[in-house]
């Protein structure tokens, strides 16, 4: 069941290479069939799937390579299956959101993206650890594709400077993988979860982890890779880049920093709070000023990514504590990727149909959207109240989780954390009344014509997700408790040798 | 060594190849103009048949033969099959260079076959002159190819530059295999091992032999700081030359380390691994910077060869079988990569326009996708991204260096491997994130472009299964 769906969206990649050469109209709906039919066996996994319990499912488990041991291992848990299901959604949304892209290498544009679902796809399933590293790393080379061939004036640097930044974080992944091999004897996650190390030796584990996935997610400092990727990649690398590729750090943390260092995480947590919460305040100051859409949305990226390591490394403050606080600040972090996943994807789909008009992502080229675009100017805004997280969206729900738990880690992680409701309200609102509301800004801007229906489509399905996610988001926390249990029991021990 | 036709028997492969590449030689010269054809696809017989029969004298043992100056072993069969195949692979790339240029003559063929000769010699010599026989004939042919483009003033300054600087580096090697024979009275691998073995007390002289070996050994291989030639040498032969060079004399570098330094001066292994610590940190810094600087992409790779040979010596100095078995695996990868990278440029070059700078890869992704594409999998997997099979080369060296608590040394290479990502994507950038300047379309025999097709997709195919060649590289060295 996993393999299908990490496999049939490679499978459907590589035939839509030859299929762009035969014919344009072709190509378009193989990609479409291939991404619908990989969200159909991802929705079916749900039916299968048993939340109660916390154990992986739907397990495979073949070896693969004798000479190091490792195993073609794959399963899903409560922390997984979410994660997934926004890959294969955000695709489908991508796909037809790319249907009229140039057709000069149209194949090859719907091949990079099948690719890259299946490849994150397998992130999220993959129960050994140089699987996980193989499809970690492996993402990079259609992502630098795909912002290098399709991407703004300025691509090269964006995509060299994200291929290089990642590259670099996730090289130290592979020696601490290596590491804990040659200590553990085995790749497989689960087994290196309970195997204990010396305190020095998790406090390097840890770091090395650190480095890669704070890349990722990506944390202040090393965050600087992402506006620059977002500016110049074509909309739906920006939207698959904020939406999927960033959740894979904050995944990383909770398979491998949390469980496998759990003793040097308790310790070194408060440099991962300083750091998140440098991210939200400071990051959204800096979203501000911003004067490109797509960078201000990065920014804000970065600074709601803040929540995600927050309520992640806040729960060490919590353990003593008789409440559940602790799993609800990793429920919320949880929240918090779904929910970003879904508004960030929206938002930069928004800035899409924007610039196939009228070609700026300028905030100053815009200015009385609505005037010419009621119906989209609705969405947008919609996704603004989202994204400041406004109480019935989904944005709301994960920040609300993240800053209760941490009030009662210590009130100024709270307060600080909290000053982002004005920050974000500020540089979103800000965006929103200079593009969207006042007086058309130019005549190019009044001649605008509304969304077309594939646009109206995508805008709406996300539309959706967000409003169900703020309104009802009990089966999403359901379904990820008993793991998130699971994940608390193993960082709580102190797991020292 | 009961009988000389068992020693005979026993090098059959060499004795075959020598007899065909003599046969071939004076045939081709009463063939007139099929005579190029003649040795060219007698040449790939010759080369199928070696490799067969190699194949099929595989053995689990040692055996010796001439008084054990010849040694029958895994990693001698192993060495020769692999070199082999590499030589029929350059030939194929090689011919239709040849022919667009007119240099196609039936000579190119016989001293790569003789060359050839000398690499199966290393791979079996079980005594310093063997040794040193077998290199010398692998020199003098490759000093003799460089300058194949005989009016080329580049090839002649690239080839004096090699066969001056190839010279010094066979005196080195000479004069410290002659003061070892001094201090032990043999010339044989086997007893100068047995003679350190029971030596008490170390002595200068005996150090200051081994650093003339591995000064010679490092100046073959390429490595920092004895690498100057590489690049000129890259740059100024003609690129089907290159690639010949850029393959064969990395295995046949490795398979003289090996028997050089593992199976005659194990004894020595604290000396050496602290001569070669210096020497691979060097190689793989100043490999992989240096290649950024580079316009010209046959320099470029050059010194992106001289970074992998820093990753090969890693997986040497870590002086265990796991380390050979790592090093080797690294050698093949990097022979496959090599000759399917130098591949491409040869085939775009022998389309009849210049491919020797990086500009002029410019748009290929468009002009011409699928080797394009063959390209872009090799530049991967030269960087070590997954997905490739060059990944599990530097995982394996990587696994190796930290087995033997080196690990600043790992975390020093891959952080140097990062850079190197660097200049490959630059090669990337060019092919499909530029548009062509002119469009190149690839005509050709059909048998260059499959095999290089071939070529490029095993990168991903032994990816997906590398089991095979992983287990008969640790199966080889154990």
């Amino acid at each position: 069941m996993l393999s299908l769906l990490i496999w049939l969206p490679i499978a459907g990649g590589l035939l839509a290479i030859p299929a762009g050469r035969v014919s344009v109209h072709a190509v378009r709906w193989l990609a479409l069939l291939v991404a619908v039919a990989t969200f159909l066996a991802s929705i079916s996994l749900l039916f299968g799937f048993d939340a109660k319990q916390h154990a992986m499912q739907f397990s495979e488990h073949v070896p693969w390579i004798r000479a190091f041991d490792v195993y073609y291992s794959l399963g899903v848990d409560g922390i997984s299956v979410p994660l997934i299901l926004l890959t294969t959604v955000i695709t489908v949304l991508v796909v037809i959101a790319g249907w009229e892209i140039a057709p000069g290498r149209i194949g090859e544009y719907f091949a990079a993206f099948l690719v890259l679902e299946g490849l994150m796809i397998g992130v999220f399933c993959a129960l050994d650890a140089v699987l996980f590293y193989v499809f970690f790393e492996g993402m990079l080379i259609p992502m630098f594709l795909i912002i290098g061939i399709w991407g703004g004036p300025r691509r090269v640097y964006a995509t060299v400077k994200f291929f290089l930044y990642t590259f670099f974080g996730s090289i130290f992944l592979l020696v601490a993988l290596v590491y804990l091999y040659l200590q553990a004897g085995t790749f497989e996650i689960a087994q290196l979860q309970q195997f204990h190390l010396t305190a020095r030796e998790q406090y390097l584990v840890f770091l090395a982890f650190l480095i890669a996935f704070a890349v990722k997610i990506p944390m202040w400092p090393v965050h600087t890779w992402l506006p620059d990727a977002h500016v110049e990649a074509p909309t739906g690398g920006s939207v698959v880049l904020a939406a999927i590729l960033l959740k894979v750090g904050g995944y990383g943390f909770l398979r491998f920093s949390l469980p496998m260092a759990s003793y040097a995480s308790s310790k070194l947590a408060i440099v991962i709070i300083a750091a998140s919460l440098i991210a939200i305040v400071y990051i959204g100051l800096v979203a501000l000023v911003q004067r490109d859409m797509k960078k201000l949305i990065a920014y804000s990226s970065i600074a709601h990514m803040g929540f995600v390591t927050l309520g992640f490394f806040v729960i060490f403050a919590l353990f003593n504590r008789a409440d559940a606080s602790a799993a609800m600040a990793v429920q919320g972090g949880m929240v918090q990727m779904i929910s970003h996943g879904f508004i960030s994807g929206a938002m930069f789909l928004c800035v899409g149909v924007l610039y196939d008009r009228i070609h700026s992502r300028q905030i100053a080229d815009y200015g009385g959207v609505v005037h010419s675009m009621p119906i989209f100017a609705t969405f947008f805004v919609i996704f603004a109240m989202a994204n400041v997280g406004l109480p019935g969206t989904s944005g709301f729900v994960g920040e609300l989780m993240v800053i209760l738990a941490s009030f009662k880690a210590n009130v100024w992680y709270a307060v600080l954390a909290a000053l982002t409701l004005v920050v974000g309200a500020a540089y979103t609102l800000w965006m929103i009344k200079r593009v969207v509301f006042g007086a058309p800004g130019n005549e190019r801007v009044a001649a605008m014509t509304d969304l077309n229906g594939r646009e109206f489509f995508c805008l709406l399905v996300l539309t959706l997700l967000v409003l169900w996610l703020g309104l009802w988001p009990a089966p999403l926390i359901e379904l990820m408790d008993a793991s998130v249990g699971h994940l608390l029991q193993q960082s709580q021990l102190v797991n020292l040798r | 060594m009961e009988s000389l036709g068992a020693d005979v028997m026993l090098a059959l492969p060499e004795v075959i190849l020598l007899g065909a590449a003599s046969t071939v030689l004076v045939l081709s010269l009463y063939a007139g103009r099929a005579g190029e054809a003649l040795a060219f696809w007698s040449s790939l017989a010759v080369l199928g048949a070696v490799a067969v029969l190699v194949g099929f004298t595989t053995t689990p043992q040692e055996t010796f033969a001439f008084g054990s100056l010849y040694i029958h072993d895994p990693l001698a069969v192993a060495v020769k099959l692999f070199a082999c195949l590499t030589a029929a692979v350059v030939f194929m790339y090689a011919r239709p260079y040849l022919q667009q240029r007119s240099h196609a003559r039936p000579e190119f063929y016989v001293l790569g076959l003789f060359a050839t000769l000398g690499v199966l010699v290393m791979a079996s010599a079980h005594n310093f002159i063997l040794v040193y026989l077998g290199l010398e004939l692998l020199s003098l042919c490759l000093y003799a190819l460089v300058v194949f483009e005989r009016d080329s003033s580049d090839a002649s300054e690239a080839a004096i530059k090699y066969f001056v600087l190839g010279a010094i580096a066979s005196g080195m090697l000479l004069y410290g295999m002659s003061i070892l024979y001094g201090l032990t009275g043999s010339l044989d691998l086997a007893e100068i091992s047995a003679h350190l073995g029971s030596r008490t007390t170390d002595s200068i002289a005996l150090v200051f032999a081994l650093a003339f070996i591995v000064v010679g050994l490092a100046f073959k291989f390429g490595a920092v700081p004895f690498h100057m030639w590489v690049p000129d040498v890259y740059h100024g032969a003609p690129t089907a030359v290159t690639l010949f060079i850029a393959t064969m004399p990395k295995l046949a570098a490795f398979v003289m380390t090996i028997r050089l330094l593992s199976n005659g001066l194990q004894e020595l292994l604290t000396d050496w691994q602290q001569m070669l610590v210096v020497v691979t940190v060097l190689s793989v810094i100043f490999g992989n910077v240096i290649a950024i600087a580079q316009s010209n992409i046959k320099r470029m790779l050059a010194y992106s060869a001289i970074s992998h040979i820093g990753f090969i010596l890693l997986g040497i100095l870590s002086g265990s079988d796991f380390g050979y078995a790592a090093a080797l695996f690294y050698t093949v990868i990097y022979v496959l990569m090599a000759a399917g990278a130098f591949g491409v440029l040869v085939l775009f070059a022998s389309q009849g326009r210049s491919m020797d700078r990086l500009v002029d890869l410019k748009g290929l992704g468009k002009s011409s996708p699928w080797f394009a594409l063959i390209m872009l999998l090799l530049m991967f997997s030269m960087a070590g991204v997954p997905l490739t099979v060059g990944f599990y080369a530097k995982l394996y060296i990587l696994q190796s260096l930290v087995q033997d608590g080196m690990l600043w040394l790992a975390i020093l290479a891959i952080v140097m491997s990062v850079i190197g990502a660097f200049y490959y994507l630059r090669v990337v950038k060019y092919m499909y994130f530029d548009e062509p300047d002119e469009q190149l379309h690839v005509r050709g025999p059909g048998l260059a472009q499959a095999a290089l097709s071939v070529n490029g997709l095993l990168v991903i195919v032994l990816f997906v299964f590398p089991n095979t060649l992983l287990d008969y590289c640790v199966r080889v060295l154990n």
